[in-house]
């Protein structure tokens, strides 16, 4: 049996070990913020935090979350006021938007790190993320922009 | 429609003029301006009526599956809670391009409405009620603004007319101002009085929809939101905290997860199977045969093959690990290999084709040639891999379907689900989720029926089926393969006199019908027949290619190919005769002129997306002004580093004129970068410039995807990518750093043209044009690849 927390709340698995925590997330606890895109750890779309540390959720077992606090979009913010959110939506980034929670988290686990990121460091940092909608110039920028502190 | 539209038009002309003329001795609205000339006939604009008729242009809408349906009836789009809360229905799918809050903002904007106070409901699919709802071919905005605005134009006067009642004073006293209606005095300022819409709503309601030809619309100076960009799309919070819903977030009481596996080769048939493993699997509940549809045309029918049924999606995926299936070969299509038959496209090129349009006399332009130029351009298959894969929740259960999915033609898929359930139409609903992408695939529901025949087969129990990344690469309706020919004659003065295009390519046609293995016209209008370019010879020819698995549409289509081919040809021609590009591609297009398509021989059946071509005549002048925008903009002509280039394409598509510089940066190692992009746009009338910036900003991304990674490829008849690792796209690390938009500011007489998908065609070649600039290197097919060689 893993334990861990999710998002603050205190939540056991007793099935597969091995059962990714994309698919345990969506499908077990019913946070479906969290994106499957690819399952191999291509797209990022799938984007966690796990004790703060970005991860990709398809291809984390519930395993590896054992003992530890596991962050969703749901849950970076209790109103959805996080910097990185703030300048998500004023520098409108979206277009489907289906990406979207998993480079925010991307975003939000990049500055926890490094509050005054390059260029090339949010360049190299958020390329994991793929978008095809090609959201690409307005994300680099928003996550400059949360690093000012929207 | 198109004669009835027109008979509208000069009833609207003839009744219901904004202007007024009155003697001005009697009123004293210029009177200090003009006291002293006696009795005078003043043009007076009342401000209650600064509103105006406008001239209702015909377009393909109306012949579209079920036409425009009630598009026009505020009583059908729009409702007023006594609270005054607005909800307006959104019909059109939401996959990115904001249509779902652009096109409710143009009621909300014609009827007066606070946008903060406007909520947004998703229709079912319906057409017979809210008109056509197929969200593809870039036609949202070009086919619907003008029946949202007379949508909400209707809303504002039947709400003025219910405050007039209530005031018993005359409707022209009434004025819709910002959620209410303000009472007018006879010199026609406010009074102070006011209802709210909520207050009106009832009665708003109950009066009949006024007809059209009485309807007044605002003025572009009195927009609200229209034009502004500063409206934000109506999800956008909720997709920055994971709360919008898409196809796989549907969560329903008792709902189970099921995974397919599919047919690897198109024809391929179910011999066998063994499902005991995979019912072994902790989680798994049924393994069944889902029945494909074998006989071309396959349409939209689903493939066939096994779905797992399981209590999560994992488990599903475990127990599709663990099923052993056999398959039945396909014969026509096992042999279907990429790099084989572009080689048999290529010499189907060099040969004549079947003659789609003629002009002149080729032949002898290029008999009497001094010199000749003759390249082909190939383009690969590709996905439309959006980021959400394709998932659908069924239940199918109680003589009823109920199918939740991102779907971008929400009606065809119920007509289609009724037909495969043999239930009546009535009795299937289908309800549209936000869509993570749909570039096209999201247009065929092979995946909705799919998801419904397994919830019948296990009783009726809700079921999401998932798609995973791979069946997703593997089971599309691909973007065609095509090998384009281009051969210019060029006299002794080095101006060309002949110009001959060829395509190769499988058609979407054979998806439908039987395979001719030529295109039809709608791939014939994309960017073949109508290369705009003022030279006396022009010969279209379409040789023969036929479909080896399931061809359908990529944003932009057929454009793709025809403007990498077209734009890169007249940058190598003009190098060819030591001419500038920009000079040589403004010369091609020629004088400024609207065209006439019959002096040029297009074909009777041009194909001119649908919509009437008075409605959007092509004028050359407005493609050469983007040209001369954008190369302005990008410093055309200036010196750059070594390693460093401008490239140039313009295309027309879906009425909208685009010209794309990319400057090219070509690292040492070789890398292709694109540092900074400019595009000039000119679509007519617009009502969202922000997110149509956003969409050329993503077509950027997608056409550098394009030009550079990604290519489906198959070998044996079967798809060799499976991933992202495989099937790549632009990244962060490579992408258009800078993309400049210079969108032409619209004006009267130009109507809204498509704005979706008109930005890709011309980046592909614009960065294969500044490749050559940078580097002397000719890149002919796509996918380039990332590293010149």
């Amino acid at each position: 049996m893993a334990t861990f927390t999710v998002n603050g709340e205190s939540r056991s698995f007793d099935g597969d070990p091995g059962t990714p925590l994309l698919w345990y997330l969506r499908d077990e606890a019913g946070l479906t913020g969290t994106k499957y895109g690819c399952g191999q750890g291509l797209c990022g779309a799938c984007t966690i935090h796990v004790d703060g540390e970005a991860v990709r959720a398809c291809i984390t077992t519930v395993e590896m979350a054992d003992g530890k606090a596991v962050t969703t979009i749901e849950g970076l913010h209790p109103e959805g006021e996080h910097p990185v959110q703030k300048a998500w939506r004023e520098l409108s980034v979206p277009q489907c938007g289906f990406c979207q929670a998993g480079q925010i988290m991307q975003a939000a686990a990049l500055l926890a790190e490094n509050q005054a990121p390059s260029d090339d460091e949010i360049t190299q940092e958020m390329s994991g993320n793929l978008c095809r909608c090609g959201c690409y110039q307005r994300i680099h920028a928003a996550v400059r922009l949360a690093a000012g502190g929207v | 429609m198109l004669h009835y539209l027109k008979q509208e038009a000069e009833k609207a002309r003839k009744t219901a003029s904004p202007v007024i003329l009155e003697n001005v001795s009697r009123r004293s609205v210029v009177g200090g301006l003009l006291a002293a000339s006696g009795f005078v006939l003043a043009v007076r604009i009342p401000e209650a009526s600064a509103r105006e008729p406008l001239t209702p242009y015909p377009t393909g809408g109306a012949d579209m599956p079920h036409g425009y349906g009630s598009a026009s009836n505020p009583k059908v789009y729009v409702a007023i809670k006594p609270d005054g809360a607005v909800t307006i229905i959104a019909h059109r799918a939401e996959m990115g391009t904001g249509v779902r809050t652009s096109l409710p903002m143009v009621i909300a904007d014609e009827m007066e409405a606070d946008w903060s106070r406007v909520s947004i409901e998703q229709a079912v699919g319906d057409e017979p009620l809210y008109g056509n709802q197929d969200t593809d071919g870039s036609r949202s905005m070009r086919h619907y603004i003008q029946p949202m605005r007379e949508c909400g134009a209707a809303m504002r006067q039947m709400l003025e007319q219910a405050a007039a009642a209530k005031w018993g004073i005359d409707a022209s006293r009434a004025r819709a101002k910002a959620h209410k209606v303000v009472q007018l005095d006879d010199a026609g300022n406010e009074t102070g009085e006011a209802f709210g819409f909520g207050d009106l709503a009832e009665d708003a309601m109950a009066l009949p929809v006024p007809a059209r030809e009485t309807l007044l619309f605002k003025t572009p100076e009195e927009f609200n939101y229209m034009r502004k960009g500063e409206t934000k799309i109506t999800d956008l919070h909720d997709i920055t905290t994971g709360k919008a819903i898409y196809g796989a977030d549907i969560r329903l009481p008792g709902m189970k997860y099921a995974v397919m596996i599919r047919p690897a080769v198109l024809g391929e048939k179910l011999k066998s199977f063994d499902g005991a493993a995979a019912l072994k699997v902790p989680g798994v509940e049924a393994v069944h045969e889902i029945e494909g549809f074998h006989e071309a045309p396959r349409k939209f029918a689903p493939l066939g093959g096994v779905a797992v049924v399981a209590n999560s999606t994992f488990a599903a995926l475990q127990g599709r690990d663990a099923l052993t299936v056999e398959w039945e070969p396909s014969a026509d299509h096992a042999g279907y290999n990429t790099d084989a038959f572009f080689e048999e496209m290529s010499e189907t090129s060099k040969k004549p084709g079947k003659v789609i349009r003629n002009q002149g006399d080729v032949d002898a332009a290029f008999a009497n040639a001094k010199t000749v130029f003759s390249e082909e351009y190939r383009c690969q298959h590709l996905n439309q891999a959006a980021m959400e894969p394709l998932v659908a929740v069924a239940r199918v259960a109680d003589g009823k379907c109920e199918v939740w999915a991102p779907v971008q033609s929400p009606y065809g898929a119920r007509e289609d689900l009724a037909k495969a359930l043999e239930l009546p139409i009535e009795n299937v609903t289908v309800h549209v989720t936000l869509l993570g992408g749909g570039f096209g695939r999201k247009s065929k529901w092979d995946f909705m029926v799919e998801a419904a025949l397994i919830s019948r087969k296990i009783g009726g129990a809700p079921v999401l089926l998932q798609w995973t990344r791979e069946d997703d690469m593997h089971h599309s309706f691909y973007h065609t393969v095509s090998v384009e020919r281009i051969e210019m004659a060029f006299d002794d003065a080095g101006k060309v006199t002949g110009f001959r295009h060829r395509t190769v390519a499988p058609s979407i046609v054979s998806t439908f019908a039987p395979d001719s293995g030529y295109q039809f016209n709608i791939e014939y209008g994309m960017g073949f027949v109508n290369t705009p370019f003022e030279v006396p010879n022009v010969r279209c020819e379409n040789g023969q290619a036929f479909a080896h698995t399931r061809i359908g549409w990529l944003r932009s289509v057929s454009n793709i190919p025809r403007a990498f081919a077209v734009q890169s040809a007249v940058a190598e021609a003009a190098h060819l005769i030591g001419r500038d590009h920009r000079d040589f591609l403004l010369e091609l297009i020629g004088s400024d002129r609207i065209l006439d398509l019959k002096a040029l021989g297009y074909p009777d059946d041009f194909w001119h997306y649908g919509d009437p071509y008075e409605s959007f005549p092509v004028d050359t002048a407005r493609l050469k002004h983007v040209i001369n925008l954008a190369t302005e903009k990008a410093g055309w002509g200036k010196e750059l580093p070594k390693g460093q280039g401008l490239g140039l394409a313009a295309h027309l598509s879906w009425h909208n004129y685009v010209a794309t510089v990319v400057h090219v940066d070509v690292k040492e190692d070789g890398t292709i970068t694109v540092p900074r992009a400019v595009t000039a746009m000119d679509c007519g009338f617009y009502v969202n410039p922000e997110r149509i910036r956003s969409q050329v900003e993503g077509a950027a991304v997608m056409g550098m995807s394009h030009a550079l990674w990604s290519g489906i490829t198959f070998k044996n008849g079967a798809v060799e990518q499976s991933n992202f690792a495989d099937f790549e796209i632009a990244r962060m690390s490579n992408f258009p750093q800078v993309v400049d938009v210079l969108l032409v500011e619209p004006q009267p007489g130009r109507n809204a043209a498509g704005v979706g998908e008109p930005g890709l065609p011309p980046f592909a070649p614009a960065l294969a044009n500044g490749v050559f600039a940078a580097t002397g290197k000719r890149l002919r097919a796509m996918p380039m690849g990332e590293k010149v060689a």
